[in-house]
């Protein structure tokens, strides 16, 4: 640096046939990083396929769903446009116009095609997810598809009355576009009305707030007692001669080897009302009968049975560091006048942190999106979203909305993890 | 710094032993009294006991039996961080999550010292130790010296009256080291610190302590200042222990007076100052420092006795030269001579005359 900058100027460095030296080193580490960059790349495509690439295409899922405005066919795969003219007449009419009779005779010509199609269930269903009881009129519309005639509107009000419903109207407005945000919205318990405007869902029908939160909850909780619990194990695992340590670091892995189901059907054994636990008080004259505890198929049964499986994942970072904490630390710190107390706050704990963090991080994303478990022990109000996310899925077939409540979890994680860096830094992390 | 209490007896081991089963003892049967203000080393081979003892004063061991006392109080009960003693470990312990500053300031927090104060003593102690602009620095930004020189400061920084330290050196450079060995030393003296200080590494003992305790096996084998110790060590071990000596193997024939007549394992007869030997016909180990042994006859003084020898080995080290002879049936007989311009440099093979004074030659125990 000094010598560089005799003349004011920092000089460019070159090697000794003129080349300039940063060029150099670049070519000359080229080969290597080549090398480097073929090895990962196998884990690289392997990432992409089967992990980037489904996701991204859940996520899209979430702000695009085109039931109401395209069909596949399964056999031959052709796509063919649906509902167009009903699309061109939305296109014309500005939002909350009132459908007249040549919105009706484009919803006519429309269910015609729906019909050719046998796609009448598919723009149904699209529907039915924003206005439920909607999916039977259009399988019936186009059933009578050929039999419609002008004038439309009597028609189709003959077969149902609430094609004039203009919540309806709203809603296939919505769907005519492939792209829409309603998902998010009915994610975060809310609705569009008549007139587009946002608000709250019936409260009778708020769910997913309330999910989300006690799933935030939950999760903060089993992260406390994972920490609470997993603390002093830890510190034992890192204190004890090294014999002793492996023997209980083995018991710490031990749910690790167990299937997961096996570990829960466990708890439903032990917590359940006629189960061990109880049993045991009850003999011991501690509980009466009739009182048994319910520790089952409700919050409790879920945060014990998840607290005991996300327990190494708690213990495995703390473990990691504190045991190269050198125990001179504690002993120069008593040395100095420091209460065993004082040395372990002041000397010891801040020495943790980042295992405490990592532990904790670790603890509250699985507890967030953990899934078997609360379906299992759960029981009603022991459900977390995961388990809503996998409902939409599997039962209600609404992957749109499965998607838009995964990815306002994932949302969600990534803020805390934002959160985290600002306050801990993410470089403070320490798995192990 | 006295307080009228008794300042030839500051630290005072009474009888003390210690074991960590219940069947070994580590230390056994330990007295050593130790005066206000001076530095003792407790110098030992690895598991010899030494380490335990600075544990124990330190109150992070408990004796097994026997008392310890500080300044007259008995503190085998009293816990660590009350007993006010400054300690420097090994590793130095240097809180990592800390600032070299707030690394000082943690005693004199503790102590509930107001901080304005607080900052006049930690700017005092690492001046002390020359390390005045480092106080926002972090441990990993030092060197190893630097990091010792802080923890040093941390020992000293609330004032304590006694210091331990715990083979403080043994992570430094040879260089590095011996300039600390001064600064140490120095500092002890000038702040009138009694120090206890604990090393495996005999140079630094000598040339740093007013007293030394060699330890081995449990027991202080021999407690004295540095050039006795050295010059008339009192057993066997000791003379092994500190710096370089031959010994050679014999019988005792006859005592008389502050002389004894050894007859060595191949017959020759050689006349030794008796320590530790007490009757003819015991077995002995006759120890004679390198540098006492004299190659050059014709500066032989009257009343050395002499003996063959034949020169095995000839390593130049600069400032002396050591050969490697074979004495009476020793084949690592070992003779150090200045590089003095008129010094031989002795070839493998020749056969010389070697001698010394009966007065050097030490018969110890065998």
């Amino acid at each position: 640096m000094t010598d560089a900058t005799a003349n004011g100027a920092p000089a460019k460095l070159t090697t000794a046939d003129g080349k300039p030296l940063k060029a150099a080193l670049a070519s000359a580490q080229s080969h290597a990083r080549r090398r480097a960059f073929f090895l990962v790349l196998p884990l690289l495509a392997f990432i992409v396929i089967t992990f980037v690439a489904p996701i991204g295409q859940m996520l899209h899922r979430s702000f695009h769903n085109d039931g109401f405005t395209m069909h596949e066919d399964i056999g031959s795969g052709v796509r063919t446009p649906i509902m167009t003219n009903l699309k061109a007449w939305f296109d014309a009419n500005p939002a909350g116009t009132e459908p007249t009779e040549e919105a009706f005779a484009a919803l006519a010509a429309d269910m015609v095609v729906l019909r050719e199609l046998k796609a009448p269930g598919q723009a149904g269903t699209r529907i039915n997810y924003e206005l439920s009881g909607s999916r039977s009129m259009f399988t019936k519309a186009a059933r009578k598809a050929n039999d419609l005639e002008a004038p439309f509107k009597d028609a189709f009000l003959d077969l149902d009355k609430d094609w004039n419903n203009p919540d309806l109207w709203r809603v296939m407005r919505d769907a005519s576009s492939a792209y829409t945000f309603n998902f998010y919205l009915a994610a975060l318990d809310l609705t569009r009305n008549a007139d587009g405007s946002i608000e709250q869902v019936n409260e009778n029908r708020q769910v997913y707030v309330t999910l989300f939160s006690r799933t935030l909850l939950l999760s903060i909780l089993i992260t406390v007692l994972t920490f609470m619990l997993g603390y002093p194990i830890a510190h034992l695992l890192a204190t004890l001669p090294l014999r002793y340590s492996n023997l209980l670091m083995i018991l710490v892995l031990l749910p690790f080897w167990t299937s997961l189901l096996v570990r829960t059907t466990s708890w439903m054994v032990l917590l359940q009302s006629q189960g061990v636990v109880n049993d045991s008080l009850v003999g011991m004259g501690l509980l009466d009968d009739e009182n048994r505890l319910q520790m089952m198929y409700n919050q409790m049964g879920t945060v014990i049975a998840m607290t005991h499986i996300l327990l190494p994942f708690m213990v495995l970072p703390l473990y990691s560091v504190m045991r190269p904490i050198n125990p001179s630390y504690v002993r120069a710190a008593r040395s100095l006048g420091a209460t065993s107390w004082t040395a372990f706050r002041r000397i010891y704990f801040p020495q943790t942190v980042p295992g405490i963090g990592a532990g904790a991080l670790l603890v509250f994303i699985l507890a967030v999106g953990y899934y078997i478990t609360p379906a299992l022990v759960g029981g009603a109000d022991g459900q977390l979203i995961s388990n809503l996310i996998a409902f939409h899925m599997q039962k209600s077939l609404n992957w749109s909305l499965a998607a838009a409540l995964a990815a306002l979890l994932l949302g969600g994680i990534l803020i805390l993890y934002w959160l985290y860096d600002r306050l801990i830094g993410i470089d403070n992390l320490k798995l192990g | 710094m006295a307080n009228g209490k008794n300042d030839d007896a500051f630290v005072v081991f009474d009888r003390v032993q210690k074991s960590y089963d219940g069947e070994t003892l580590v230390v056994k049967d330990l007295n050593l009294t130790l005066p206000r203000g001076e530095f003792l080393t407790m110098l030992g081979p690895s598991g010899s006991g030494k380490t335990t003892c600075l544990m124990m004063l330190a109150g992070f061991e408990t004796a097994t039996h026997g008392e310890i006392l500080l300044d007259e109080r008995p503190i085998n009960n009293i816990p660590p961080h009350k007993r006010g003693i400054g300690m420097v470990f090994q590793s130095y312990a240097l809180f990592p999550h800390m600032t070299v500053g707030e690394n000082l300031s943690f005693p004199l927090e503790v102590r509930g010292i107001a901080k304005s104060t607080r900052e006049e003593k930690i700017k005092r102690a690492l001046d002390m130790v020359q390390m005045g602009q480092f106080a926002n620095r972090r441990p990993a930004q030092l060197s190893g010296g630097q990091q010792q020189r802080i923890a040093l400061a941390r020992a000293l920084v609330f004032e304590p009256e006694l210091v331990l330290m715990d083979e403080p050196l043994g992570a430094l450079d040879k260089q590095l080291r011996e300039h600390m060995q001064f600064e140490i030393t120095r500092l002890a003296h000038e702040l009138g610190i009694t120090t206890v200080y604990v090393t495996h590494d005999q140079t630094e003992a000598l040339t740093m302590s007013d007293r030394v305790a060699v330890f081995n096996d449990g027991v202080i084998q021999q407690l004295a200042p540095p050039d006795q110790l050295y010059e008339t060590p009192q057993n066997s071990f000791v003379a092994q222990f500190i710096g370089e000596n031959n010994t050679l193997n014999g019988v005792i024939t006859a005592i008389k007076g502050d002389l004894c007549e050894v007859k060595l394992d191949n017959g020759e007869v050689i006349d030794a100052k008796p320590v530790n030997v007490s009757k003819v016909g015991e077995r002995t180990c006759v120890s004679i420092r390198p540098e006492r042994v004299e190659v050059n006859p014709a500066r032989l003084q009257p009343g050395a006795h002499t003996l063959k020898a034949e020169v095995l080995e000839f390593i130049y080290m600069g400032d002396i030269f050591r050969t490697r002879l074979r004495v009476a049936g020793n084949e690592e007989f070992i003779v150090k001579t200045r590089n003095a311009p008129d010094q031989v440099r002795m070839t493998p093979g020749t056969q010389i005359d070697i001698g010394w004074l009966p007065q050097d030659c030490r018969a110890l125990d065998a």
